[in-house]
Formats: structure tokens, C-alpha cells, sequence
């Protein structure tokens, strides 16, 4: 392999904090050799293929703290290869992959079944994640430190919560002393029950179920007690709604360490877009208010949420074209993660730096993980680059 | 991709009465005035049309139901048409069928009006993109039912003369019920001002978007009403989930003569039944003719129905 030079590019990556025109050299293993303004075309040798950017963005490749993968056991949902081409061509490079397929990876041979099947099927970085209880039942733990040697990168029961205070103490104790992540769905089940969207006006109209901000709110108050006890590595997956983040800017002023999640979703859709009965939005949490999905946003501006997820969940027809009640829960989203944050760009919500950030630098710092950055002499043997034209 | 194929392509697609929210104000005058016109008919000794000769309809009741049921029943059979009901509790859909594929099935029976009732909210909606011939709502899950607030209006017509105007107040599980949705939206569009009472568990999330004043004091919510709606208060609901008791419920809610002086001098009570004497209602005022129209409601169902089944048979 040739050296490459990539050139007129605007460069931006957060972990460095660099914002600046200039370029890339990848040396002949496909590590980046040099990055910046000072890079010139004449540091590399004549024979290094050249690639102008022409004045586009190149960013680190985007790192997805949520996404569901069919393998094992849901293959005509999605498997290894088509997730890679849908997170590919969404500038997607690394994937934390969710366990809730079936049989659920809660054990180490399914760990090693997944990340063998993984290396041959698909074309990007996967980070398998466990689930915390044994069959995210949420009863009983998984093994944490078994599990994490075999590569597992964190443990979440994904859109379950565990509603025992006492087990979900003891998984934090246990965790913190570990080191290990825990990514927790805030959800209270006896507040959720039957309930498919928001609790307001839509839900009236529509005659469905709503769950209130609150079944969202008190797990996370529930959790942040917990967290001052058992200092674990703890990451609530997504959040929803404006009380949620109320309760998260006062503990993270008090100075307490954990991190935040939100879905492209709740930063581009409300309550109004389910319509009348779009079942393709039923989603866990669900599409809240107009004013919920603009105090997220802020909540970006405000570094009280770290990362953008994409909490991609393809589900197949069969699955969908149902009364609402009766359809399954999720929708698709690696593929357009990155077009809906730059909305956010287009439409002045948020600063392009800081949209880059929750998907690249962050994520990666949660997970530890050497991704989403373009430093030099990387790890990583494959460094993907997206070019993003900028209207 | 084969699927999506077989299943659309539906060519000039009917007409649906799926809500009172869908419907727009001539459209419901119209089928007041038409139903109008079958009261009579329905009053005289021979009460057979040939409206609707040679057509078929299917009720497809996936919940148990007997006046809704009956009644639709009846009008089908009065106008003409060929009269098919499914008591869909015990059918294909207990071994998996969903409700696309009964839909598609039955639609290849070429009908040309199909019922619906369904404990799902929107499933007639979900039905209408797959059949070709007009649906109708006869109460999904607790969204609408739209013939019930139909016959509501024509009640209220038949005694008071107008709609617009009056003051009507809504009372009991306002939460649960798909005819307490579609009477406000129906006598909101007709003109009158609609007040909602319920206990603070059984009221809705933001009820009053939908342009109503809710009360949770039932002698406040009654003040100056022309026409006061009970609805049924189901027996789970009254035993410790949502409410502490029936007698409590009974205490702060149930239209009792005491009660009923608050709202105007020559007020009317409705029910849409089935009633639960004694704990929403007081026996003696349910049965009392000068003030309440249950049967009269009943009656003219069949009516309204009828004209329903009329408009929106092609």
C-alpha cells in the first residue's frame, strides 16, 4: 500500500482540538503519519496517491454507543455485513453493538461466538456490549470481569431497566470496583406500564398510553443516590424529556461523574410527528414535546449530554403494520446519525465542533476506546475519514 | 417488496368514518339530517328501504359489544343490505392472523362497508389503508367512536332543537372512554361549550387542548349545563388503582337529584350505557323520563347508524 495524502481538507477534530485547514499523510500501514497546516505535499514522496478534499470536512469516523445488530437470532432484521453498509455510508466507523439478540449475550461463549463472527462478517469496528443480568431479566448479574477479558467494552440490559434498588446497588459496587462500564435505560416500569408514546396532548388524541417524564425521571434520581455510594463508570443511555436533565445538571454541578446519552431522534423529532399512528416512531423513550427536544439540544451546548446516539433498531414490516399498541419498538438511524446532527449545524442550534465532539472524542473517552480521533501514530490500522460537503 | 405490492395499490379510495376528528362540519350536519329523516321510519310499521339492496356489509367486532352491535346490525338490514357480523373474540386472529391479513381476506369477498370495533386505538385507521371498500369506526381503544357522539348530537337535537349554544357537561372516566373523545370534539364543532368532570386519575393529559374546561368538583363542572353525559365507570377501575371505592366515586361523582340542581332548571341526562345503577348513576333519575334520555339515545342509534351506513356506502 501506497502512502496517501489528503489535501485542502478542513480538518476537525475535537480530541485535539483542532479546527484548521490543512492535511492528512497515511504512511504505507494505513497509520496517519502527519495531520494538520504544517502538512505539505512535499513531505510525502512523489509516489504517494494524492486526494484533494477540495476545501470539505474531514472528521474522525463517528462512534455509536448504540445500535442493534440481528446476529444471532434476528438475521432478517439486520446482521454484521448490512450494518456495515448502513453505518458505513452514515460515516459510522465503530459500533457499540447491543446484546439483545437471541439467545441474549450474557455469557462468555456468546461473546466469543459474536466477536468471531463480527471479525469475519463485518467491515467496521465492533464493540460487543453484554448485558448486566442474566437474560437482562433483571435479576441476576452477568460476569463482569470474565466477560470484560473476553472484550466486552460495558454492560447494558439495553432497553430494560433493573427496577430492584438493591441488585442495582449491588451491580454498581460490584462494577466500580471492576472498572467496568454500566449503561443503564431509565425507564420505571410500573410508571410505563402498557404505554407506547408521551404522555400529553398526542396520547389523549390518540387514545394510547403515555408514560410520563417522571417513570424516566426517578430512575435517574434513584441511580445518582446509587452513584454516590458506588462510584462505578455509569452512563444512562438516552434521555427524553427536560426534567431528566434537570436532575443531571444538578448532579453533575455537584461535581458527580457519569455520563449521558441522547438519540438522534429526540434531538430531531417531537411528540406531532407520530401523526396519526406512524408506528415507524414508536420509540423507547419516546418522542416528547417540542420544548423537551429543544432544552436536549441545549443540554448539548451545556456539556450535560455527551454523546449522540443513533439507537439504531431495524425491525421488519411484519413487525410495524400494526394497531400502535401491538407494533414492535425502534426505528432505523445509523445511516442518517450524522445528516440529522448536521441539522442541527444547518439550522444554527448548535456549533459544528460540538456536534463532531458527541460523536466522535466523547463516546470514545466513555468507552476508553483509542476511536474517534485522528492523533498521530494511531492504533488503529484502519483509519476511516468522512467527507462531509457543508451547505 | 412483494408484500408492499400486493397490499396497496387501492384505487380511488372510499370514503371512512373513522373519527368525529376527521369529519368536517357539513359532513356531520348531513348525516344529522339524514338520520332525521329515518326516525320516523323507523317509528312506522314498515320500516324496510332497498337503499342499500344488493350491497354487503360486515361487522367485524373484535370486542364484545350488544348495542353497538345490534344496532348496527339493524340499520344495515332496514336500508337493504346483506348483513354479515363477525364475532371476532373467537376466530383466525386467536391462531396469529393479524388484522391486515383478516382485512385482506375479507376484502376479497368484495363487501362494501365493513364495521369495526377494536380494543386497539387506530385500528380502523390501520384497516382503511388495506381494503377497498369504506370503513367504519364503531369504537377503537379509547380514541373514537364517532356514531356514538352522532347520536349523541341528534338527542340533543331532537329535544333541545340546536346544539350550538348549549352548555354540556362530560362526566365520569374521561381517561378511558372513546365516546367521551369524540363527544367533545363533535359538540365543539357543533357549537357548544363542553365541560369535562372527572376525578384527577381519570382525567387526560392536557384535555383542555382539545378545547374543554376540566373540573374535578362535580357541582362546579355542572353549573348552568343544558345537557349532562354520564359515562360507565368500569369495575377495575374502582377498586383501589384508580379510585379508593365505588361508594367514594359514588359520594364525589354520581349524578344524584342533589347534584343535578346545579346545572340549568330543564337539564337532560345521557347515558351511552351500559349503565351501573348506583354508582355513576342514581337509579330513580336513570329511569326518569322527564330528564333522561337513555332510550331516546338507543332509539335513534339506529337512525344515525343508518345514516352513516348510507353516506358512506358507494
Amino acid at each position: 500500500m501506497n502512502e496517501k495524502i489528503f489535501i485542502n481538507a478542513r480538518i476537525i477534530d475535537p480530541s485535539q482540538k483542532m479546527d484548521e485547514k490543512g492535511s492528512l499523510i497515511l504512511d504505507n500501514k494505513g497509520k496517519i503519519k502527519a495531520i494538520g497546516k504544517n502538512v505539505k505535499r512535499s513531505d510525502v514522496r512523489s509516489s504517494a496517491e494524492v486526494f484533494d478534499i477540495k476545501g470539505n470536512i474531514l472528521i474522525p469516523g463517528i462512534v455509536d454507543m448504540k445500535a442493534f445488530v440481528g446476529e444471532p437470532g434476528y438475521e432478517y432484521k439486520e446482521n454484521f455485513r448490512t450494518l456495515s453498509q448502513a453505518a458505513l455510508a452514515g460515516g459510522v466507523t465503530s459500533i457499540v453493538t447491543m446484546p439483545n439478540t437471541k439467545p441474549i449475550i450474557d455469557n462468555v461463549s456468546m461473546v466469543d461466538f459474536i466477536i468471531r463472527r463480527g471479525r469475519d462478517k463485518a467491515s467496521i469496528n465492533l464493540f460487543p456490549c453484554a448485558s448486566i443480568t442474566k437474560q437482562c431479566e433483571g435479576k441476576l448479574m452477568t460476569e463482569f470481569g470474565l466477560l470484560s477479558l473476553r472484550g466486552i467494552i460495558g454492560f447494558s440490559d439495553v432497553n430494560k431497566t433493573i427496577q430492584n434498588t438493591e441488585l442495582m446497588a449491588r451491580i454498581m459496587d460490584y462494577a466500580s470496583d471492576l472498572g467496568v462500564l454500566i449503561m443503564q435505560h431509565a425507564e420505571d416500569y410500573e410508571l410505563s406500564k402498557n404505554s407506547c408514546i408521551n404522555d400529553g396532548e398526542i396520547a389523549t388524541r390518540l387514545g394510547l398510553e403515555g408514560v410520563s417524564q417522571i417513570a424516566e425521571k426517578i430512575i435517574i434520581e434513584r441511580d445518582l443516590s446509587l452513584l454516590s455510594e458506588y462510584p462505578c463508570r455509569y452512563h444512562i443511555n438516552q434521555i427524553s424529556s427536560k426534567k431528566s436533565l434537570e436532575v443531571i445538571k444538578r448532579s453533575k454541578s455537584n461535581g458527580k461523574k457519569f455520563s449521558v446519552g441522547v438519540s438522534i431522534n429526540n434531538l430531531s423529532l417531537n411528540e406531532n410527528d407520530i401523526g396519526e399512528f406512524k408506528t415507524f416512531l414508536k420509540l423507547s423513550p419516546p418522542l416528547r414535546l417540542e420544548e423537551d427536544r429543544l432544552s436536549l439540544v441545549n443540554g448539548i451546548k451545556e456539556n450535560l449530554i455527551d454523546v449522540i446516539v443513533s439507537d439504531h433498531i431495524p425491525e421488519d414490516e411484519e413487525s410495524k403494520r400494526l394497531p400502535f399498541a401491538q407494533a414492535a419498538t425502534g426505528a432505523i438511524g445509523i445511516e442518517t446519525l450524522l445528516p440529522l446532527a448536521l441539522e442541527m449545524h444547518h439550522n444554527e442550534s448548535l456549533p459544528l465542533n460540538k456536534i463532531i465532539e458527541t460523536l466522535t472524542v466523547n463516546p470514545a473517552k466513555i468507552l476508553q476506546i483509542n476511536k474517534g480521533t485522528l492523533k498521530k501514530v494511531l492504533m488503529a490500522i484502519f483509519v476511516s475519514l468522512i467527507l462531509m460537503r457543508l451547505g | 417488496m412483494a408484500v408492499r405490492k400486493n397490499t396497496s395499490a387501492i384505487k380511488n379510495p372510499p370514503k371512512h368514518l373513522l373519527g368525529i376528528q376527521n369529519l368536517s362540519i357539513q359532513e356531520a350536519k348531513q348525516i344529522l339530517k339524514d338520520a332525521k329523516e329515518f326516525i320516523n321510519l323507523n317509528r312506522s310499521n314498515s320500516k324496510k328501504l332497498d337503499t342499500l339492496r344488493g350491497k354487503t356489509q360486515i361487522n367485524l367486532f373484535f370486542e364484545p359489544s350488544t348495542r353497538t352491535q345490534s344496532s348496527f346490525d339493524l340499520a344495515g338490514k332496514r336500508l337493504g343490505a346483506d348483513v354479515m357480523t363477525m364475532n371476532m373474540s373467537n376466530s383466525a386472529l386467536k391462531k396469529g392472523e393479524t388484522l391486515i391479513d383478516t382485512a385482506m381476506t375479507l376484502n376479497a369477498m368484495h363487501p362494501d362497508l365493513i364495521v369495526i370495533r377494536h380494543q386497539d386505538s387506530g385500528a380502523p385507521n390501520l384497516l382503511s389503508q388495506k381494503v377497498n371498500c369504506a370503513v367504519i369506526n364503531a369504537g377503537d381503544g379509547r380514541r373514537e367512536h364517532p356514531t356514538q357522539a352522532l347520536l349523541d348530537a341528534l338527542t340533543i337535537i331532537n329535544r333541545k332543537g340546536k346544539i350550538e349554544g348549549l352548555k354540556i357537561a362530560i362526566c365520569g372516566d374521561i381517561l378511558h372512554s372513546r365516546v367521551a373523545r369524540s363527544n367533545i370534539y363533535l359538540m365543539n364543532m357543533l357549537g357548544a361549550e363542553v365541560n369535562i368532570i372527572a376525578p384527577k386519575t381519570l382525567m387526560p393529559k392536557s384535555i383542555e387542548r382539545l378545547g374543554v374546561k376540566p373540573f374535578t368538583n362535580m357541582k362546579k363542572g355542572l353549573d348552568g349545563c343544558d345537557i349532562v353525559m354520564m359515562l360507565r365507570l368500569q369495575n377495575e377501575r374502582m377498586q383501589g388503582s384508580f379510585l379508593p371505592s365505588k361508594r367514594e366515586y359514588y359520594e364525589f361523582f354520581g349524578l344524584t337529584p342533589e347534584k343535578l340542581k346545579f346545572a340549568n332548571k330543564d337539564a337532560l341526562i345521557m347515558h351511552p350505557g351500559p349503565m351501573n345503577r348506583g354508582v355513576e348513576i342514581d337509579t330513580k333519575l336513570a329511569d326518569d323520563i322527564n330528564v333522561s334520555l337513555v332510550k331516546e339515545q338507543v332509539e335513534l342509534g339506529v337512525a344515525v347508524r343508518m345514516a352513516c351506513l348510507k353516506t358512506y356506502c358507494k
